[in-house]
């Protein structure tokens, strides 16, 4: 196993901030989308960098597969998204708020909304 | 075709260049000792031996340890491991302790064959082995997991061979083909393979370039 853990640090990223689950954080996600050319009328690929904001419910599994949740509500409708930590297709993370949570797994902010579903911030 | 002796190190997953992640094998493939070389007028069809994995000198019987002192000179440890002959076309590009290692002989993206023993199941049943659908597990069945009927009557009076019954399953040779190489990590003597290879973590496997389908 450890030496699984050594090969697999060569995928690894090492620009990722800490953060944990209660943090809320803004993920800058790299899409590739096919765009016509206003020039030349081709179809073109594209890379869009879409940030996605919203709190971490968990972090789960460890080494290059480790991957996190981030929950979101848009228009009363609940939006949760999983990334692996060490893809490419991030960006960039950016930590807003640290916050005080007393469990790794926030899962009960799915049966809150509004003021009940605030996390107090770490000081 | 050469190819190497390597071992299987385990699973895990590496990013791709479009973003998603792919599971992979870890392979230690190499390097491999020449050991000796095998010649259509000598011996009948042309090979190399290859050599695999440190072993003490102690550990080796008289004649085995004789034979590599006589290529590799007197060491503490020699790889002889595992040893395994791979035909080749021609034998003699290659020199007696001679070191193969897995970016010299592959490429990113070249399909190849991995051969290994796959995890041993012990004696199993019809349902596992053979993938039967069995019985009802309710509603009154006492019918489950056997095989029902296995032949006919006085005539012929016996069972045919070949009829899948219950037994051993696994720890069998098996060879998957086809296997995409993701990634050589040339100063780990490591390769990862895209998918799955036969057999529980630290197994012996023998990779060699695909037969059927080259890249």
């Amino acid at each position: 196993m450890t030496v699984l853990r050594e090969i697999e640090k060569e995928f690894m990223r090492s620009d990722i901030p800490d953060f944990g689950p209660g943090d809320t954080v803004r993920v800058y996600v790299r899409i590739k989308e096919l765009k016509e050319d206003p020039k030349s009328k081709k179809l073109v690929e594209k890379i869009r960098i879409q940030p996605f904001e919203g709190v971490v419910i968990r972090r789960k599994g460890g080494g290059l597969s480790e991957t996190f949740t981030v929950r979101k509500v848009t228009q009363g409708v609940g939006i949760e998204k999983v990334f692996p930590v060490h893809s490419p297709v991030i960006e960039k993370v950016e930590v807003l708020r640290r916050g005080k949570v007393r469990r790794a797994r926030i899962y009960y902010l799915r049966e809150r909304k509004g003021k009940k579903a605030r996390i107090r911030e770490k000081i | 075709m050469i190819g190497l002796i390597g071992r299987k190190l385990g699973m895990t997953q590496i990013p791709t260049e479009d973003g998603s992640m792919t599971a992979v094998t870890v392979i230690e493939a190499g390097p491999c000792t020449v050991i000796q070389g095998k010649t259509i007028e000598r011996d009948g069809y042309n090979a190399v031996k290859l050599a695999f994995g440190d072993v003490d000198a102690k550990k080796l019987t008289k004649p085995r340890l004789a034979e590599l002192k006589k290529i590799l000179g007197e060491r503490e440890k020699y790889p002889a491991r595992v040893i395994r002959e791979f035909r080749v076309d021609d034998v003699s590009k290659f020199q007696l302790g001679q070191e193969i290692k897995a970016f010299e002989i592959f490429d990113e993206g070249e399909r190849i064959d991995i051969t290994g023993f796959s995890k041993g199941k012990g004696f199993q049943g019809v349902t596992k082995r053979w993938g039967f659908s069995g019985g009802p597990k309710s509603h009154g069945s006492k019918f489950h997991s056997r095989p029902g009927s296995i032949g006919q009557h006085t005539d012929p009076g016996r069972v045919y061979k070949g009829r899948k019954l219950a037994g051993h399953e696994g720890m069998k040779r098996i060879t998957v083909k086809n296997l995409q190489i993701a990634k050589i990590l040339p100063e780990k003597n490591v390769i990862l393979v895209k998918g799955a290879i036969p057999g529980p973590c630290g197994t012996v496997v023998c990779v060699k370039k695909a037969k059927e389908r080259s890249k």
